[in-house]
């Protein structure tokens, strides 16, 4: 969306409220397709334009589902700009191949696009800087751009970036090595709090999201699409849904074609006037399945061969020593097994698109997490090409990875094409829960050998789960490498003997990434049984585990000869330092004040510490559980080392975030299947945690570090469950390895 | 004609009189943004789950998806729109001075349960907030900070 805050920023920032500060909120309507507000007179980079007027215009091409990126990565232009901020403004970049990556998923924007957004500000600062010089006749070495303005050094004279647009223009960009960059004891803006630039809007209901987007003359589109899995229509009768008052008519949608990749699953659309006569209409559509392979889809049994097959040699992904000499030479052995469900995103905004098929060409308003995967689905699913499509990119109500598959767009485009006109697909919040591209089911088998002190000397870890593989080829049943490499082979104990190892699982529903993604599950089945491991011992988990991974040092998988996908990022840039885990490990325990605790029966304390997204993550929770078996939890203690932070609020607000989020994953999520179908629908019978389930207060400690940055969005999940599986044990003495915690009876 | 002024419902949403004469089973939520174009009202669950769609009916927190507009004749509605003029509600001043929202989506309706309490209770307890905010769902987990945002608000001890 354009031109969303056209915001006062210092009258913003002084008085949230002031008749300074002037907000103007768009109604999402389309615009011609050569305006996306009005071109800025000088673009010396795609993310940073100056008008005429001096106003830097910050491109954010990274969609804002929470994270507060949209205002946080356009700060870093800001700040090498060294603009006023009051002479800013946002704008929301469509999908488009020039800006790199739109895919807002994997923690990693800033970490991707940091230095380029550091160069684009410091390239435009320089040329003004020389734009200035020339003008007075000094060297450039003389002028600094500060607030808005260049200064000269020897004379005190300034002109504004306004009246230097013009000149800077007409400069040769410079060369990198010309750059200069400001140091952080300069910064106004990285390090701070600020508030997101949509804060007001969202405070006001003026956010405009996708199930908010309009465009004139559109039509409601309600589909509905095969309970099971690969079914297909076989008949259907409209004429109920066709009397319900607003219906217009319905549409046929084709089956997808395997693999389903980002397509419209298809079904029957239900188009109408408003959102509830499509949806009321749907309800009355009477519409026969053809069979599909996956119609005896049953979740216990299927979970019951997921274990089978986690008892069974895997596919080695990781070797170290010899385990199986190990084991049987072993002082103790333990073996454990732990089973995670399948979990629905559940983002508050349900998926909704609205989408405009007109001369060949395509015009759509979504809340996603990827444009350019918009542009290519739907030029896919249109067979037009990429370039046609224009994605343009509203506030998202929570993302969390359902939101980076645009399938629900695809469906509008196709939808639109049909009816010559704008087309808004409408999806239920039980459509999603049915729909979704879950979060997959995973078995883990441990077993460790021990030595007399209980230590660990080996260890094997086998873990099957259908992967997010699925859904872009047929038949694949093994991790991809960035599955194994969340929490399979990248683990972080100095065992001498390691072996992990992967069996195979088949998809019998559209698998893909929740938050964390893998790590959920494999961080849930490692850290709980380190735990176990520590009671086993009579050690204090925290000290067991510090001493599970020994000293620090960089872990070298490649000399292993383990492919560690390390986010892919270059393991000189992000070497897997166990020092960084342990200093998180050991600000967790101080500042939660660990080593004084007093558990007792229905009241203790959990630990678990995890790497994912190359940030190091050590949680510490409080729980207490009542006579009844019911779970509060008062206290959470998050630390985090980051690398490298731009926001700290919008940091620690991830982190409480997460902690929630990791509440809702260990005590209450649960998708199930029978004869195919999912079995839940809403929140009635799909719970997430609320604010009395929630931990009362989590406190967030980020450890300062100059490293590079790393992922904030989803580290905070991973090391959750378990902590609180970790802390249920010490206050119970139930251990529960298969999740959510509420199916287990605790007292 | 009879029959159309007897299905005539009349309303007041955010002081502006109004009237419908569609479905009077339609849920308020449905005709708030289909029908007025009001959009800070959001759809999130349409079963009274979430809170997503709070609204106010005469100055009583209500879910308008699981409100059928027949419910509402002769009602006054306020909506986030009409919380304050300029966003100045004290509980949208908390909710900003400690940033509250991340994605936003569910805020409209915690805000407005918030305001609903405040004006029953305007020194919540920690159960007062406890059972009044419980029925409002966030995804994103601000739940601390709408707590800590309430209690600013209503210049009590968090």
């Amino acid at each position: 969306m354009n031109r969303v805050s056209q915001v006062s920023r210092r009258g913003f920032l002084e008085n949230v409220f002031g008749a300074g500060a002037l907000i103007l909120s768009s109604r999402v309507l389309p615009l011609p397709l050569a305006a996306a507000g009005s071109a800025p007179s000088w673009s010396p980079s795609v993310y940073l334009g100056l008008e005429a007027d001096g106003t830097a215009v910050l491109v954010t091409h990274r969609s804002e589902m929470g994270t507060g990126i949209r205002s946080v990565l356009p700060m870093i232009l800001a700040e090498e700009l060294d603009a006023d901020l009051a002479k800013t403004r946002i704008e929301q970049a469509i999908g488009d191949e020039k800006f790199g990556s739109q895919n807002t998923d994997g923690s990693c924007s800033i970490r991707d696009f940091y230095d380029a957004f550091r160069e684009a500000g410091a390239t435009a600062r320089l040329m003004l800087e020389r734009a200035a010089a020339a003008q007075w006749s000094v060297p450039a070495s003389e002028c600094k751009a500060s607030m808005h303005q260049v200064a000269h050094s020897g004379s005190g004279r300034k002109i504004p970036f306004a009246n230097l647009v013009a000149a800077a223009a007409k400069l040769p960009v410079p060369a990198k090595s010309d750059l200069t960059f400001k140091s952080p004891s300069e910064y106004r803006y990285i390090g701070k709090d600020l508030p997101i630039v949509d804060l007001k809007d969202m405070v006001t209901g003026k956010g405009v999201y996708g199930y908010d987007a309009k465009m004139p003359g559109m039509v409601y589109a309600s589909i509905e699409r095969s309970p099971v899995y690969g079914g297909k229509v076989k008949s259907f009768d409209d004429a109920q849904a066709k009397a319900v008052k607003g219906v217009q008519q319905t549409v046929l949608l084709e089956p997808f074609k395997p693999p389903h990749n980002f397509q419209a699953l298809g079904g029957v659309a239900v188009i109408a006037d408003t959102t509830w006569a499509a949806m009321q209409g749907r309800k009355k559509l009477q519409v026969t399945w053809d069979s599909s392979p996956h119609d005896s889809y049953e979740s216990e049994s299927f979970k019951q061969s997921l274990r089978d097959t986690a008892r069974k040699p895997g596919k080695v992904v990781r070797k170290l020593g010899d385990v199986d000499k190990a084991l049987a030479s072993a002082a103790k052995t333990h073996e454990a097994e732990y089973y995670t469900p399948l979990l629905a995103h559940v983002a508050m905004e349900p998926p909704a698109a609205v989408a405009e098929f007109k001369d060949g060409k395509v015009v759509t308003w979504a809340p996603t997490q990827n444009p350019q995967a918009v542009q290519e689905a739907v030029a896919g699913a249109l067979g037009i090409d990429k370039k046609a499509v224009e994605c343009h990119v509203t506030l998202l109500g929570g993302g969390f990875g359902r939101k980076s598959k645009p399938d629900y767009v695809v469906e509008a485009a196709l939808l639109s094409r049909k009816l010559g006109k704008p087309v808004k697909v409408v999806w239920s919040r039980e459509e999603d829960v049915r729909f979704d591209f879950f979060h997959t089911p995973a078995a883990m088998y441990f077993k460790a050998g021990l030595d007399a002190q209980g230590k660990p000397v080996a260890m094997l870890h086998r873990s099957v789960f259908p992967t997010i593989g699925s859904t872009f080829a047929e038949g694949q049943e093994y991790g991809q490498e960035f599955e194994l490499g969340m929490g399979l082979i990248d683990t972080p104990f100095a065992i001498p003997n390691l072996r992990a190892e992967n069996g195979p699982a088949q998809n019998h529903v559209r698998i893909g990434w929740m938050r964390a993604v893998a790590n959920i599950y494999h961080a849930f089945g490692l850290h709980s049984f380190i735990d176990e491991l520590a009671h086993l011992a009579g050690k204090d988990p925290v000290e067991y585990a510090l001493a599970a991974i020994g000293p620090a040092r960089t872990i070298d998988f490649a000399a292993e000869g383990a492919k560690s996908w390390n986010n892919g990022q270059p393991a000189a840039r992000f070497p897997f330092d166990t020092g960084r885990l342990r200093k998180v490990i050991e600000v967790a325990a101080e500042r939660s004040g660990w080593a004084t605790r007093k558990p007792g029966k229905g009241h203790a304390w959990g630990f678990a510490a995890h790497r994912s997204f190359l940030t190091y993550v050590a949680a510490i929770v409080e729980v207490k559980v009542d006579a009844a078996g019911k779970v509060t939890i008062p206290r959470m203690d998050i630390a985090v080392d980051p690398g490298m932070i731009i926001n700290p609020d919008r940091v620690r607000a991830q982190f409480e975030g997460a902690a929630v989020f990791g509440t809702s994953v260990a005590m209450l999520g649960e998708i199930t299947a029978k004869d195919g179908r999912i079995q839940q629908s809403n929140f009635n019978n799909y719970p997430i945690a609320r604010l009395t389930e929630s931990p009362r207060v989590t406190h967030v400690h980020i450890v300062p570090s100059t490293a590079p940055p790393a992922g904030v969005g989803e580290p905070g999940v991973p090391p959750v469950p378990p902590a609180i599986a970790n802390a249920i044990f010490a206050a119970t003495g139930k251990r529960v390895r298969d999740l959510p915690i509420r199916k287990t009876k605790l007292v | 004609m009879w029959v159309t002024l007897l299905r005539m419902i009349r309303l007041t949403v955010n002081e502006t009189a109004r009237q419908f004469d569609g479905d009077p089973e339609m849920p308020l939520l449905w005709y708030l943004r289909d029908v007025l174009d009001m959009n800070g009202t959001k759809y999130s669950c349409g079963m009274g789950l979430c809170g997503s769609c709070t609204i106010h009916v005469d100055g009583t927190a209500a879910r308008s998806c699981v409100t059928p507009m027949k419910a509402v004749a002769g009602k006054k509605v306020t909506t986030i729109e009409g919380l304050s003029a300029n966003g100045d509600h004290p509980v949208q001043k908390a909710w900003a001075a400690i940033n509250v929202p991340q994605c936003g989506y569910c805020q409209p309706g915690q805000i407005m349960q918030a305001a609903a309490l405040l004006k029953s209770k305007p020194k919540p307890t920690d159960a007062d907030i406890d059972s009044a905010m419980q029925g409002n769902l966030c995804r994103c987990g601000t739940y601390q900070r709408i707590r800590e945002a309430i209690t600013s608000a209503a210049g009590v001890k968090a």
